[in-house]
């Protein structure tokens, strides 16, 4: 087995002994059979609604929930080692620093991976069982099309979790700027652009340059990988009518997502060879 | 290849601060050698220097007639083994998990991490977190990884902090193992007069230079150290009347606040005086005390100082 291969499986267990990503699982598998059951209850009816619908919140919820356990289980990735001691010790080892950092990368990446389709399968299978109208190949698609990109999503937040380890001294301030990462990824991103939105005030530019802006942010690639195969009336009209005048392209949006993988990581590998231990 | 590290004027600078200068030494295939220095005397730099953990500033270093920094250095590692000082281990696995896992990364065969565990004495608490382990315990799980794979080199940094006298001896008896299968061990420490019956030879640092390199029996015939006999006199005697007659003999001497005397002696005058204070009737006891490791640091590192002043 190759040392990468090595270091991602111990990550990988630890990462679901550490229970975060069996929460991430259960907290998927329990939101996603709750809202298609009760989500149609302002309209006065309880039991399983669409499936679009479903799929629509629970990326909202998502878009949420994975930057931040992705952030969680692998912020500590190279700092915790430093503070254990044991970063000198592996480094001592027969592997080189690339194959350390990929080797956390992959399963760190593959964890959340697991956990997102196996939380959103066990719920998507008990959905088409109890609604047969939902067994449909579209619905498969969606599904499988949210479970890929909410693993690219994480693993994009895996990537910058990396860039944060091995540029940090200590546990508590890489803690710290994970935390900080996140919410400005969130909440302030998106913040700032509707800011844009508003002073600006329909401008013809606005129109040609505000749906590029989007693609610097991984949260909301993710969101508009899901939303515009879904369409509208799912529940997200304001984000769509941000993007209404816009037309994404599925690949283009999955290639944006690559490098938001690839790049993160890379500066990852690169400033962790550039390190001194 | 006769050396297990040849290491020739290194120097290692870390932003503009030499931690480390013109150190030229070699550590015998074979051999246990001692590496001897206070806090920031520059060790820990040494070692990862050897390791190849960083790129030396200037100079060179060979560790098993390679040199351990670059890609090309990973294979190298395998036939190295190394114990940091104070590593905490993944808390969350448990002792045989932590072994097993290294052991995979170190290629070292599956059975033989089990058989290292029992040889530190850890099979008991194989089967328990690594978080729940006394200071003692982890380094024991250390040492055990250190020796996967069966390393021609062992380097131990600090290897007996916070090992009790026992589990101190054992430790020692595992060097003595590897010297005798013709494996060369470093072994550093600063503490110092522990490490000399176990050690052939010792390179002392002293703010990033090699202060002296050498066999302890070595070391103190160039120093010239006195050796020291602490003699206890009986009740009844007179301690004036023994000074004076010390004196007479024209011995450096001190009177201790517990009331021996401290009598320093060069090397060659030592079974004389032996022979008299036997013979003597208000002594009480004799006590020869050799020059430690520890008093030799202190003497070099004097001896340096006060011919930096003279040429000053």
């Amino acid at each position: 087995m190759s040392s990468v291969l090595i270091i991602a499986r111990k990550e990988f267990r630890d990462d679901f002994r550490n229970r975060w990503t069996i929460a991430v699982a259960v907290l998927f598998a329990v939101l996603a059979l709750s809202i298609s059951y009760f989500g149609g209850a302002a309209a006065g009816k309880i039991g399983f609604t669409s499936f679009d619908a479903t799929l629509a919140s629970l990326t909202t919820l998502a878009a949420f929930v994975i930057p931040l356990i992705g952030l969680l289980i692998a912020y500590d990735m190279v700092v915790g080692e430093q503070d254990n001691g044991t970063l000198l010790l592996v480094l001592s080892y027969p592997i080189s620093r690339v194959e350390l950092v990929a080797g956390k990368f992959v399963g760190h990446c593959s964890a959340l991976a697991t956990a997102t389709l196996a939380g959103f399968g066990a719920a998507v299978v008990i959905i088409q069982i109890m609604q047969p109208e939902a067994r449909t190949p579209e619905a498969w698609l969606s599904m499988g099309n949210f479970v890929l990109s909410a693993s690219m999503l994480g693993a994009s937040f895996v990537a910058l979790a990396s860039v944060i380890s091995v540029t940090t001294g200590d546990k508590a301030r890489a803690a710290g700027l994970a935390l900080v990462t996140w919410l400005a990824m969130v909440i302030i991103f998106d913040l700032c652009l509707l800011a844009i939105l508003v002073f600006s005030g329909g401008k013809h530019w606005e129109q040609s340059v505000f749906p590029h802006l989007l693609y610097l942010n991984p949260i909301d690639v993710f969101r508009l990988i899901n939303l515009t195969t879904l369409g509208s009336g799912s529940g997200n009209e304001l984000f769509m009518g941000m993007t209404a005048t816009h037309v994404y392209r599925p690949w283009v949006l999955y290639l944006v997502m690559l490098l938001w993988v690839v790049i993160p990581f890379e500066l990852a590998q690169f400033l962790f060879r550039r390190k001194e231990v | 290849m006769t050396n297990a590290i040849d290491i020739s004027s290194l120097g290692k600078q870390y932003k503009g601060v030499a931690a480390l200068t013109g150190v030229s030494a070699t550590v015998p295939m074979g051999k246990v050698v001692g590496l001897l220095g206070h806090n920031g005397a520059g060790k820990s730099t040494l070692i990862k220097l050897i390791l190849g953990l960083i790129e030396p500033t200037s100079g060179h270093v060979e560790v098993l007639g390679e040199s351990p920094w670059g890609s090309h250095a990973v294979s190298l590692r395998r036939r190295i083994g190394y114990m940091p000082e104070s590593v905490s281990f993944y808390g969350n696995l448990t002792g045989s998990e932590v072994i097993t896992y290294l052991a995979r990364l170190k290629r070292a065969p599956r059975q033989q991490a089990s058989k290292l565990l029992e040889r530190v004495g850890l099979e008991y608490a194989r089967d328990r977190r690594v978080s729940t382990y006394s200071k003692g315990m982890r380094q024991r799980l250390g040492l055990a990884q250190a020796l996967l794979a069966s390393p021609e080199l062992v380097v131990l940094d600090e290897p007996t902090g916070g090992l009790d006298p026992q589990a101190t001896r054992e430790l020692y008896e595992i060097v003595a193992e590897l010297r005798a299968g013709g494996h060369s061990v470093l072994v550093s420490s600063h503490v110092l007069a522990e490490l000399e019956p176990h050690i052939d030879s010792a390179l002392i640092l002293r703010q990033g230079e090699l202060l002296a390199a050498g066999s302890v029996g070595d070391l103190r015939r160039q120093s010239g150290l006195p050796g020291i006999v602490v003699v206890q006199l009986k009740e009844a005697a007179d301690p004036a009347s023994f000074a004076r007659e010390l004196g007479e003999l024209g011995l450096a001497h001190e009177l201790r606040h517990d009331g021996q005397f401290e009598i320093q002696i060069a090397e060659g005058g030592k079974l004389t005086l032996l022979h008299r204070l036997a013979a003597d009737p208000v002594v009480d006891d004799i006590v020869v005390k050799e020059a430690s490791l520890a008093r030799l640091y202190d003497y070099l590192g004097a001896g340096t100082k006060r011919q930096e002043g003279e040429n000053a």
